[in-house]
């Protein structure tokens, strides 16, 4: 409770102009003011795994994907992380759930509804969030009754 | 840096074995908990918060957080599938700036239009928000007070709010943000077929042998329905999909044909396909004698502008919805003129193409599916487009069956649900019912145990009608809920922030998050959000869905739900009815609105015994009985035994999903047709049941320009739209840091050859300015959308690029809605 009336206060204390407008942390001035935007940030590029929030999670994809083709003739992605590829790319097999189909029995290939890797899977690019996220990782919830107080 | 495996393990033995000294281990020391205890999480359903599609989501809670969300196997809609956002469904409830408790702006104390925000309790929330309704009451009556709410409400909290307004103040000055949605496609639906929402439903995608998207991105705004279409299409080798744009997206990646026509020209290209299936003979005879009738509709309407605009005054007919009869001859007379030679002037699309798409419809056995979202419903003539693509389907015989169908698909999760079917709208009430209708005021008066003349016969102001009455000072009392307006609502420097700062006025939001529209109101009410409360949503195929609240809010915030029911305890009936009304009905003197509106035997029929024990329901238990199934089963009243009917509330909990009409515990898949639609009349084939006559209408309605192109000084076409990353306004969606990182900033997506010509590159910051305003983004010339010359996208979702300064609040004037695809810009470099 005490957290929250300081996070309000806080809030409050932002504000200036005319009448106070700035209660938004993603919107950081008033609505008739236009907003600097930053430079078209690049996509990290970096190769580097990064640890997913929960199991379920698609992987975020560390590298840039300019030019990489999906359509009804070349699935790019699938060059390099397809089974038959990865002893050659050395990249992440894409998941098992990718074989099933609608009723959950696994296919010879790729399963058509996954096609698009881009509906799951995205790149990062390099800049920070304005507003941080709480959410806790189970991990830590299931590790915290073993660490002495 | 990168480091070997070898290494990694030797590095990490060491940092294991010291982080040891502070541990105390399990008895099988391990570096792994398996303890059933400490694992096992609590899973449970919920359908998806975003989109229209309505995937169901298996949810995990631990110690009262949500810790995992996945798509639900069990699911018909999405089988175990998700898009990006979906996937990370289990971080919305967490940014760091969520709301706990009500802000007020305050000065010295108290309440000030210009103060600064500062928390007060709910209490004193209540009391100040009373205080200003009742002023209002006493000043300007009924018509002074208005809510705008959302297709993301609850199906209970629409209901409610139906309720505290129309039949609490007596105000009809309700309408949701679904109104900027799909107004047009519910226009659509009453004027060829007499009532509301898709025939057909999802099992249409593994039967259909062709897809149409006309004015949909479906790859990035319904991404699940996608990879049902991405399965048919790869699986199956004679299909074939067909996308239309006014420039290409990542629909088109998936395209045998892509077309790009030229803005408003989609309904020229519809009447051509009507007419190619004329001359070339491939009318359904037997089916459109049997089942059709044909009227020309009245023309030059204008363009839902303020009725002192232009060019409303230069309309022959402004906002006409009339029609006359004709026959078939005449019908195809008037489409005649629209040639492929002409039509492929008009739109760009090449004559070719434009015989490929008509040989689709024109073909007896190709099963056609045409899908259809803002391309069609935010357009000037949004209305017309869904009746001519109906047209198309009517012709032909392919509606309601398996495959054959015209699918108007919705953007939010309960746009079915909740705006339509509730009737969150100013002229509606559930289950298709009218105000307007004295018949139908007197059924809801009826189940609502209200007196006859409680609810008003005049339709009150709908969205874009609220904003311009705010600011003229005749709507003085707002209530918004679960929606960002001053972000997605259209011309917010003329018409959106006046009127909320209009001083005459009271503005209250009611939101998780501060957003855009937060900023300007005068009171923000926090707000419990998805699974934090329990509730049910109605998806594009008319499938309900409930879900069980999961986890606590945070701090102070309640739901929706909550908060109107609460509210409607600061009034006596005495206060919001005139002395000749209560005389109706004096058992209710001296309650107050809620024992009037929630404490009727209906709403408080279930008692918290129903209530599962182990279950939070916070909104039950603030009240003492099962609000959500009351309300619930008092609604669902309005459509059994009129073709809208639900099944008992409790088997939503235990089902992932029912379509209605569910009757005898069935769900219906295809309406209209016989044996599948337990409503068709038996013998009658196809039964269009929502005209007395049981036909549909095939209507005959022209190409009309816009109501804004480009000239020599505005000198693009600017669409506005989403992206797959951000839901709507990004309230949500941004607070996720992988999804802003995934698409931070909304930038213009322009053509290299425009740029070029206005000597810019990729990356330059731009002033893009319209008549109406102006706002500061970079440009982009290599992105997802790929704009022809002459066009720019900008999508919604940003904050920080309000897109809405510049758009025109030019509306279709029959649905009202607006249109956000077109006006005229101009960028500068700056």
């Amino acid at each position: 409770m005490m957290k929250n009336l300081i996070i309000a206060v806080v809030l409050a204390t932002l504000s200036f102009g005319v009448y106070a407008d700035t209660v938004s942390e993603l919107r950081k001035g008033e609505i008739k003011q236009n907003i600097k935007p930053q430079r078209i940030p690049n996509v990290l590029n970096t190769d580097q795994k990064v640890q997913r929030n929960y199991p379920m999670q698609p992987p975020i994809i560390p590298h840039k994907i300019r030019g990489y083709e999906i359509n009804t003739k070349v699935n790019k992605c699938m060059s390099c992380h397809s089974r038959t590829r990865v002893s050659e790319s050395q990249a992440t097999m894409i998941s098992v759930t990718h074989y099933m189909n609608r009723d959950g029995n696994f296919l010879a290939e790729v399963s058509p509804r996954r096609y698009f890797c881009n509906q799951c899977h995205v790149t990062q690019l390099d800049t920070k969030p304005p507003v941080e996220n709480m959410f806790i990782d189970m991990h830590k919830l299931i590790s915290k009754p073993l660490v002495k107080e | 840096m990168s480091l070997s495996r070898r290494a990694f393990m030797k590095a990490t033995a060491a940092a294991s074995a010291a982080s040891a000294v502070g541990i105390v281990l399990p008895a099988s020391a391990s570096n792994l908990i398996t303890a059933k205890d400490q694992t096992a999480l609590k899973w449970d359903k919920a359908p998806c918060r975003f989109c229209g599609t309505g995937c169901s989501i298996n949810v995990a809670t631990k110690d009262g957080k949500v810790v995992a969300t996945h798509g639900d196997m069990k699911s018909p809609v999405n089988k175990g599938l998700n898009c990006v956002k979906g996937y990370f469904l289990s971080k919305i409830m967490y940014g760091k700036d969520r709301l706990t408790s009500p802000l007020l702006r305050m000065k010295n104390g108290k309440f000030d239009k210009n103060g600064e925000f500062a928390p007060i309790s709910w209490d004193a929330a209540f009391d100040i928000m009373a205080e200003k309704a009742k002023k209002t009451l006493k000043e300007k009556g009924p018509t002074g007070i208005g809510m705008f709410g959302s297709g993301q409400w609850t199906v209970m909290e629409g209901y409610a709010a139906v309720k505290l307004m129309k039949a609490g103040f007596r105000s009809n000055n309700i309408d949701p943000n679904a109104r900027h949605c799909m107004a047009s496609a519910v226009g659509g639906f009453m004027r060829t077929f007499g009532i509301d929402e898709p025939m057909g439903c999802y099992d249409d995608f593994e039967h259909a042998d062709a897809f149409v998207l006309w004015g949909s991105n479906m790859a990035e705004m319904h991404p699940i329905l996608w990879t049902r279409i991405t399965d048919r299409r790869l699986s199956a080798k004679h299909v074939k999909v067909n996308v239309l744009s006014t420039y290409t997206h990542r629909s088109f990646d998936l395209a045998d044909s892509g077309m790009i026509f030229t803005p408003q020209t989609d309904l020229a290209i519809l009447n051509f396909i009507a007419n190619y299936i004329i001359e070339n003979g491939h009318v359904n005879k037997e089916f459109v004698t049997k089942h059709t009738n044909f009227r020309l509709g009245e023309t030059d309407i204008g363009y839902g502008l303020r009725d002192e605009h232009e060019l409303q005054k230069k309309a022959a007919n402004p906002n006409s919805g009339k029609s006359t009869p004709i026959d078939f001859e005449e019908y195809a007379k008037f489409v005649s003129t629209y040639t492929a030679e002409s039509v492929s002037k008009l739109s760009g699309v090449s004559v070719k193409k434009l015989i490929n798409l008509a040989k689709t419809y024109a073909d007896p056995k190709i099963k056609v599916m045409s899908l259809w979202t803002m391309g069609f419903n935010q357009h000037t003539r949004g209305v017309w487009a869904n009746n001519l693509v109906y047209n198309i389907h009517l012709l032909t015989g392919k509606i309601s069956t398996p495959g054959n169908s015209p699918f108007s698909l919705t953007g939010q999760p309960s746009a079915c649900g909740t705006a339509r079917e509730v009737g969150t709208f100013s002229h509606r009430l559930p289950a298709d019912l009218l105000v307007k209708k004295k018949k139908h005021r007197d059924i809801a008066e009826k189940i609502w145990k209200l007196p006859e003349g409680t609810i008003p016969g005049k339709p009150g102001f709908h969205a874009v009608e609220q904003s311009r009455k705010l600011k003229d000072g005749d709507l003085n009392f707002y209530w918004s809920q679960c929606n960002n307006n001053m972000q997605a609502g259209p011309n917010i420097n003329e018409e959106g922030l006046p009127g909320y700062r209009n001083p005459d006025n009271f503005i209250v939001v009611s939101d998780p998050y501060p957003t855009v529209s937060a900023q300007a109101a005068d009171l923000i009410l926090p707000t419990a959000m998805w699974v934090e409360k329990e509730g049910a949503y109605g998806n594009a195929e008319r499938r309900t869905q409930t879900w069980y609240q999961q986890v606590e809010a945070p701090g102070l915030a309640k739901s929706d739900l909550w908060q109107v029911v609460e509210f409607s305890k600061r009034f006596k009936i005495e206060e919001v009815w005139t002395p000749e009304l209560l005389e109706k009905m004096p058992e209710h003197k001296g309650k107050t609105m809620y024992q009037v509106l929630f404490e009727n035997g209906n709403v408080n029929k279930y008692s918290l015994d129903e209530v599962p024990a182990e279950r939070l329901n916070h909104d039950a238990r603030a009240v003492g009985f099962y609000l959500q199934k009351g309300l619930f089963e008092e609604y669902a009243a309005f459509g059994r035994g009129h073709g809208h009917d639900l099944a008992p509330y409790d088997r939503y909990h235990k089902e992932r999903g029912l379509r209605w009409p569910v009757v005898d515990g069935k769900e219906t898949k295809w309406r209209f047709k016989e044996g599948s639609d337990p409503y068709a009349k038996k013998g009658s084939d196809f039964d269009f049941y929502g005209k007395k006559d049981g036909k549909a209408v095939i209507f005959a309605l022209p190409y009309e320009p816009p109501a804004e192109s480009p000239d020599e000084e505005y000198n693009l076409w600017l669409c506005t739209g989403r992206v797959i990353e951000h839901w709507h306004t990004g309230t949500m969606t941004q607070r996720v840091p992988e999804l802003f990182k995934a698409m931070p900033d909304a930038l213009v997506y322009m053509h290299p050859d425009d740029a070029k010509s206005r000597n810019l590159r990729r990356g330059d910051e731009v002033k893009v300015i319209s008549r109406r305003g102006e706002m500061i983004t970079r440009v982009e010339t290599r992105g997802r959308n790929k704009t022809p010359i002459g066009l720019v996208f900008i999508p919604f979702f940003d904050a920080s690029r309000l897109v809405n300064k510049l758009t025109l609040d030019a509306t279709d004037p029959l649905s009202k809605q607006t249109d956000f695809k077109k006006c005229a810009i101009k960028i500068e470099k700056v």
